[in-house]
């Protein structure tokens, strides 16, 4: 089998289900964007006001090769869904490309319409999350397993009866007749995973993306359900984009990890390199976050602090900065940041909230982003001094390395940031992180790593 | 091959919902049979006005020739009472088998599809719902008159129009909600057109109301036809027995001190649309899971056997 020149350290799977596919990675994506406009509410339909955009995806750039797990992690809310649904085109991109390399040639994913599109499910099928939700409540086990075969028209009668008992086999419901019949009600979570894994390969497809296919399901079949699809790889040379928040499976599952976090790929290597030597701040705090047996090491974890941001109005520079506990002066720093810091500041010292609130004012503004922030409504030297003892409190807070300058114009504090950095994937060591304290060329692993 | 759950869950129905379609069912099923077997129950025909060339009395008593005796036409009440329960059960079987059908595809396309086609279908429902049923009935029977005659299809078709809106809103609504599921996602997945979609993924999910809303209709389109009937914009005389024509012809009769001629037709009219509501009401109580309450049945075990050894020991 061909193998991509530039990934030779891929070609340990030699999975490929013939001589006759083209060589190169069987999807890969560029610069794939998927947004949504949001609707707003009710007037601002009628008025016509701006809407906005949520950014679910922006701009990813991945390759799955043939034959390998591509694991793609990251918290809700990162885009790794809309990621995998993109792929099976059920999510249309509005900008990028997805091509597909398969049996038939190179085909772009991305400028696909209807008919095209189903023909294209023949080959790319999708294990969902749900496995009770997944399976059509009013359809037997057998049609539902069934179906992909007579919506695509390639067998019925006896022929579609023998492929859809095969496929169960395989996936290990057996002894068939005691399935085939029943209603997904009937069975447990395991087993309709198992049901919808068998409705996804009697297509014989190539590519299976996989949504966080055991996060439903009991911890006693998960592994089992894993091993299936190791199996199914196996027999069927089969590729897999696992999507999953769990680092710690994709850690037995995949050959490479591409870590998303708000619509983007922050970090693409290798597993092996990813666990032993993340580079992304956001990598490393998910690598904490893996629960670890070891009564002796409870604390600290250092969490990212807060929630991931709203995708419609991301932050400025680097989308990870306000929740990195190693941001620099180049992250992007804001006046949302320092609304953050203000409101902080007042949660953990609460007991002059009512005269600081009164001497600072009004912080809506703030919510606006913006590279220079103002505000004060008593005394600017007060309002400084206030900001300094905030400052005073908690030195380390990474917001104060962006503040470029805070001085009072005579009516009010102005507080001007850093210029920031939106950072590109770029090479560190075995993999691609898009960090600014790994810039270009910086590709020894002990660049600015802790 | 097994039987569609709900009917073990009609069958295994308890307490008050059983009672209410049992009786329910019964007076139907007493009707339906009159439907079916008129030729052969009734002894005259329903526009029948004489026998071997001798003309029935006007407005006779009962008698062992006429069981109810006569009405003012001549005819004899108690063959027109069966033979009009053949004109009710077919007006209103197609009428609803009419809306049901236009209804839910109108809701399942509509729901799917969504975009501006359900926005003005959605608009278009909504107006012929806000307007009395019995108005439109009206509008309709006289529209239908001038192109298609008085007949049973044309009776049968102005009740279509006024219940279409019902069964599009509650499947177009069961629709929107299903669409977003994620087996209709699974089924666009692996490459289900549309219409399939639609066919075998959201038809047999959205359907299941769709029973109890027809038998629910049925006792109203009863009423409407009944009432159609006794403006004179029903079933013209000469092509069907029509209760609701009877009854506006036994009026004055009524003045007169003659009852016979408007009680039966009435209580006709009274009784299936009573034997309807409660099969509908029924049905509802059995099926639809927010009313039917899963009573908890009683257990009793059998008493324990003390003189097994097997159990004292």
């Amino acid at each position: 089998m061909p193998t991509k020149p530039e990934s030779p350290d891929l070609s340990q799977e030699d999975a490929g289900p013939g001589d006759d596919v083209p060589p190169g990675p069987v999807i890969e994506t560029d610069g794939l964007e998927v947004h949504y406009r949001l609707q707003g509410g009710a007037l601002a339909r009628v008025l016509g006001l701006r809407t906005r955009t949520v950014k679910a995806l922006d701009g990813v750039t991945v390759q799955l090769h043939r034959g390998e797990v591509l694991g793609v992690v990251g918290e809700s809310g990162s885009g790794k869904t809309t990621l995998g649904r993109a792929l099976l085109g059920l999510a249309p991109s509005t900008q990028g490309s997805i091509t597909y390399r398969g049996r038939d040639g190179e085909r772009l994913v991305s400028h696909m319409k209807g008919a095209e599109l189903r023909r294209l499910r023949t080959d790319v099928q999708m294990v969902f999350q749900d496995p009770s939700a997944a399976l059509n409540p009013s359809m037997t086990i057998e049609q539902a397993v069934g179906h992909p075969l007579v919506v695509h028209k390639i067998a019925r009668g006896a022929e579609l009866r023998r492929r859809v008992h095969e496929a169960l086999e395989r996936v290990g419901l057996a002894p068939v007749e005691r399935f085939a019949s029943k209603y997904p009600s009937d069975l447990s979570g395991g087993q309709k995973q198992r049901a919808v894994i068998a409705r996804a390969i009697i297509l014989d497809p190539e590519v299976l993306v996989a949504d966080e296919p055991i996060s439903m399901l009991d911890m006693s079949v998960r592994a089992k359900i894993l091993q299936l699809m190791l199996d199914l790889k196996r027999d069927l040379g089969l590729s897999y984009v696992y999507i999953t928040h769990d680092l710690a499976s994709a850690k037995y599952f995949c050959d490479r990890i591409a870590i998303m976090y708000l619509g983007r790929v922050v970090e693409i290597g290798p597993t092996e390199e990813i666990f032993a030597n993340p580079r992304h701040p956001y990598t490393k705090a998910l690598l904490k976050a893996i629960p670890d047996p070891d009564p002796e090491r409870m604390l600290p974890r250092d969490l990212p602090r807060g929630e991931i941001p709203d995708a419609a109005e991301p932050p400025l520079g680097c989308s990870f900065h306000p929740r990195c506990p190693e941001a620099v002066a180049a992250c992007g720093w804001e006046s949302r940041d320092l609304r953050v810091v203000l409101d902080q500041h007042w949660t953990e010292r609460g007991a002059d909230f009512d005269t600081e609130r009164r001497l600072v004012g009004d912080l809506d503004h703030l919510d606006a982003p913006s590279k220079r922030a103002t505000l004060g409504k008593g005394d600017p030297a007060a309002v400084l001094a206030l900001m300094e003892g905030v400052r005073a409190e908690n030195p380390d807070e990474p917001l104060w390395n962006g503040v470029r300058s805070m001085e009072s114009d005579g009516s009010k504090v102005v507080v001007e940031f850093e210029e920031g950095v939106d950072p590109a994937l770029r090479r560190a060591g075995g993999v691609d992180v898009a960090c600014v304290l790994y810039p270009d060329g910086a590709g020894s692993d002990t660049a600015a790593s802790d | 091959m097994r039987a569609p759950r709900f009917v073990s869950t009609i069958w295994n129905t308890k307490g008050m919902a059983r009672w209410i379609l049992l009786v329910g069912v019964l007076i139907t099923a007493v009707f339906l049979l009159f439907a079916l077997c008129a030729p052969w129950i009734a002894p005259y025909d329903f526009n029948q006005t004489k026998v071997d060339g001798v003309k029935f009395p006007k407005l006779a008593s009962p008698s062992g020739d006429h069981w109810l005796g006569t009405n003012d036409q001549f005819y004899d009440i108690y063959s027109r009472v069966v033979w009009g329960a053949r004109t009710a059960v077919l007006v209103v079987l197609l009428s609803i088998v009419l809306s049901a059908i236009v209804g839910v595809l109108l809701g399942l396309v509509s729901g799917y599809v969504g975009g501006w086609f359900d926005r003005i279908t959605l608009f278009l429902m909504d107006a012929l719902y806000s307007f009395p049923s019995l108005l439109l009935a009206i509008v309709f029977s006289f529209m239908l008159r001038e192109r298609i005659g008085g007949g049973i299809v044309a009776a049968a078709l102005s009740l279509t129009a006024i219940y279409i809106p019902q069964y599009y809103r509650v499947v177009r609504n069961t629709t929107v909600a299903a669409r977003e599921a994620t087996y209709v996602e699974a089924a666009k997945a692996i490459g289900a057109k549309p219409a399939t979609i639609m066919r075998k993924y959201l038809f047999g999910n959205v359907v299941q109301s769709v029973p109890v809303i027809g038998t629910l209709n049925a006792a109203d389109a009863l009423g409407t036809l009944a009432a159609l009937g006794f403006l004179g914009l029903g079933i013209a005389p000469n092509e069907a027995s029509d209760w609701g024509y009877d009854l506006s012809r036994a009026l004055d009769d009524v003045s007169a001190g003659n009852f016979a001629p408007a009680l039966w037709p009435g209580l006709a009219i009274i009784l299936l649309v009573t034997g309807l509501t409660l099969v509908g009401e029924g049905l509802n109580e059995t099926l639809n899971p927010a009313l039917r309450r899963r009573r908890l049945q009683k257990v009793t075990l059998p008493p324990r056997d003390t003189t097994d050894p097997e159990v004292v020991r």
